[in-house]
């Protein structure tokens, strides 16, 4: 066997819009009147449209392979294409072993069953044998962690539960190639670091990773190699840091000035030393230009900004008036500039950036941009977590054994 | 077509997984659990024999024993063609999940549906032996035809069920028509009357392939005879034809299934 474990030749995937007969009494007269009508031929042409267009990527064997697009970008169809549920219009793929995908985990659950005997019906599903769930069945219960409830029927289950139970079974696939599609949004934040750790673990076991998500942390986390979708299109096929800056520059242009409103954001540039970016190494300056325009009289106004994260938790915030900068006056028709400078000690991670024009005394928002721009912080090996704290090892040594530390 | 087959068979666990839990769901949520399985062929008995006795009073001839043992001997093959292709239609639509968000050979969906009307007919036979007991039907060597007329209406309703779902996927009024078919298909099927009934014109009711069928059943349980060979052929071919066109059918349009649903 080669060493590619997955392949995609120029697939393509063509569907339809609009209205498909859902039902023979529309089929008929429809049917009747493409029989008497010839232009109907080019109205159907109109109604289709290309969900993929000549993608072609491979995957070697063991390595973890990421895609990232934008919603409607095509990431599902392909996956859908690669797990065989749909066949492409044209174009070959090729997998070589046994492929599971973790599309919906919860797909095959029946709400009636109990949590056990949704195991091995979902197991099933998912290509394991009897055999197989039966001898893996204690670990799948300990890994959900809701052994309390296992003869429970699943519809008594918080959405939390189900869905554990659901990536549990998954996770205990050993398949040669997994497919991931945003399957870690759920359950709580120990439970993702968990799944995290299995995906972590499934790869070094030389299992081939196809992952596709919008939190291009986890991406870049977990993906050596990334392709860029969108309209159906490759943008690229790359080293996942390089994928990620070009997905964020793409995006961060559609700037519409807000035509009601008193006094607005007219622009936000994000610049690093060699001018404007978004791709940062951890620890690096950046510069916030932000520029205010009003169209009244307006007092006493501040500029704020913050970074949330993912989960759109405000992980730093900041603002002219809490740096000590009196609140500034405009003019109908007046602009004002500011720029704040950053030292970005965040780990890494995707990081978005709010602006607003705040009035503090009476505390009303005029302009939100919400988020006016990304700022990705590139893979930083040595640490983990949310912050940055550029840790140094000043002693390393390993000390004998002393009986002391078998004392209480 | 081979390697389909083949994909199938390697997915025979999931099948009987499928079967499994269609079974076990039946029975979870209904209260009186396997009396299901009994309760809708000892409704068509009962109706069956109403029936019959109409008969033998407009007659003016005795309620034969031999009578009610064919129309419960018939009743329970038409209640299980009747459930399995009711259950195949919706099989694919009520799985909608599964068929959008996850890979196997769909065709599981209608033959799990098959058997698990099997299973229920399994359980009433039992109910349906201890009746023909006590009616003193008695038994013969003619027996052995049970399983091979047994075998061809699961021929012919798996045939049918594939059919049934796929095209219930694409067309939702696929749905009502088949209610309707199953719900008038027992006056255009001999399961209360005879074809005998008829004299020369029964070979008429014959040409519905499940006719030759169920008269099969009613020949060699209920009147110790060999069911009428011409006419069993006719069904079998009918029903072999029914699965491999059904499953062609079915394979041609699985493709389309997952972004049509």
């Amino acid at each position: 066997m080669s060493d590619v474990a997955l392949r995609m030749e120029q697939v393509y995937k063509k569907f339809r819009k609009g209205e498909v007969y859902n039902s023979l009494r529309d089929l008929l007269p429809a049917l009747t009147g493409t029989m008497f009508r010839q232009r109907e031929l080019s109205e159907s042409d109109t109604r289709e449209f290309w969900a993929l267009q000549d993608i072609s990527f491979e995957a070697k064997r063991g390595e973890a392979f990421g895609i990232i697009g934008r919603n409607g970008a095509g990431k599902s169809t392909a996956l859908k294409i690669l797990s065989r549920i749909m066949k492409p219009t044209s174009g070959r793929m090729v997998v070589n072993g046994r492929l599971s995908a973790l599309i919906e985990v919860t797909a095959g659950f029946h709400q009636d069953l109990t949590g056990r005997e949704n195991i091995f019906l979902n197991g099933t599903i998912l290509g394991m044998t009897k055999r197989e769930i039966e001898s893996k069945l204690d670990q799948i219960i300990d890994f959900s962690g809701i052994e309390e409830f296992i003869d429970t029927p699943v519809k008594r289950y918080s959405s939390g539960m189900f869905a554990r139970l659901g990536f549990s079974v998954a996770a205990h696939v050993d398949p040669d190639v997994l497919i991931v599609d945003e399957v870690l949004s759920v359950g709580d934040y120990v439970f993702q670091q968990r799944c995290m750790e299995r995906i972590h673990s499934v790869i070094h076991a030389g299992t081939t990773v196809l992952f596709v998500s919008h939190n291009l942390k986890s991406v870049a986390e977990i993906c050596n190699r990334t392709m860029l979708l969108e309209h159906g299109k490759v943008v690229t096929i790359d080293e996942t840091d390089a994928v990620i800056r070009k997905y964020l520059t793409a995006g961060g242009t559609s700037k519409t000035p807000q035509e009601k409103k008193p006094v607005y954001i007219s622009s936000v540039n994000v610049r690093g030393r060699d001018g404007e970016q978004s791709t940062f190494e951890s620890g690096q300056t950046a510069w916030v230009d932000v520029e205010v325009k009003a169209r009244e009289a307006l007092d006493k106004l501040a500029v704020v900004i913050w970074f949330t994260d993912e989960t759109q938790y405000i992980i730093f915030h900041t603002s002219t008036e809490r740096l000590g900068f009196a609140p500034f006056s405009l003019q109908p028709g007046g602009t004002y500039r500011c720029t704040f400078e950053l030292t970005l000690n965040i780990s890494q991670g995707t990081f978005h950036l709010v602006t607003e024009i705040y009035r503090y005394d009476i505390q009303k928002s005029y302009d939100r941009h919400e988020p006016v721009t990304t700022i990705f912080i590139g893979s930083t090996t040595g640490v983990g977590g949310a912050v940055n704290c550029f840790p140094r090892l000043v002693e390393s040594k390993a000390v004998a054994a002393s009986t002391k530390f078998c004392q209480v | 077509m081979k390697d389909e087959v083949l994909e199938l068979y390697r997915h025979r666990e999931l099948l009987y997984m499928i079967v499994r839990r269609d079974i076990k769901v039946r029975y979870k949520q209904s209260i009186m659990g396997f009396m299901w399985a009994v309760l809708m062929p000892i409704l068509i008995v009962l109706s069956g024999i109403v029936v019959r006795y109409a008969y033998a009073l407009a007659a003016h001839a005795p309620l034969k024993t031999a009578d009610i043992a064919s129309v419960a001997v018939k009743s329970l093959p038409w209640a299980f063609l009747v459930s399995s292709i009711r259950f195949a239609c919706l099989s694919l639509i009520n799985n909608r999940d599964l068929v959008t968000k996850t890979y196997f050979p769909k065709e599981i969906f209608p033959i799990a549906a098959v058997m698990a009307s099997l299973f229920d007919l399994v359980v009433a036979s039992g109910a349906l032996i201890i009746f023909l007991w006590i009616i003193q039907t008695g038994w013969g060597l003619y027996l052995i035809w049970t399983p091979v007329l047994l075998l061809t209406m699961v021929l012919l309703a798996t045939g049918v069920g594939m059919v049934v779902s796929a095209a219930s996927l694409f067309f939702r009024d696929v749905k009502f028509i088949v209610e309707a078919l199953l719900t008038f298909g027992i006056f255009f099927t001999p399961v209360f009357f005879d074809v005998s009934m008829f004299g020369d014109k029964g070979k008429w009711l014959l040409l519905n392939p499940v006719g030759p069928i169920l008269d099969g059943f009613s020949a060699c349980i209920a009147r110790h005879q060999s069911p009428n060979l011409p006419w069993f052929a006719y069904s079998f071919g009918f029903a072999a034809v029914a699965l491999l066109g059904g499953y062609v059918f079915f394979k041609h349009l699985e493709p389309a299934f997952a972004e049509s649903i």
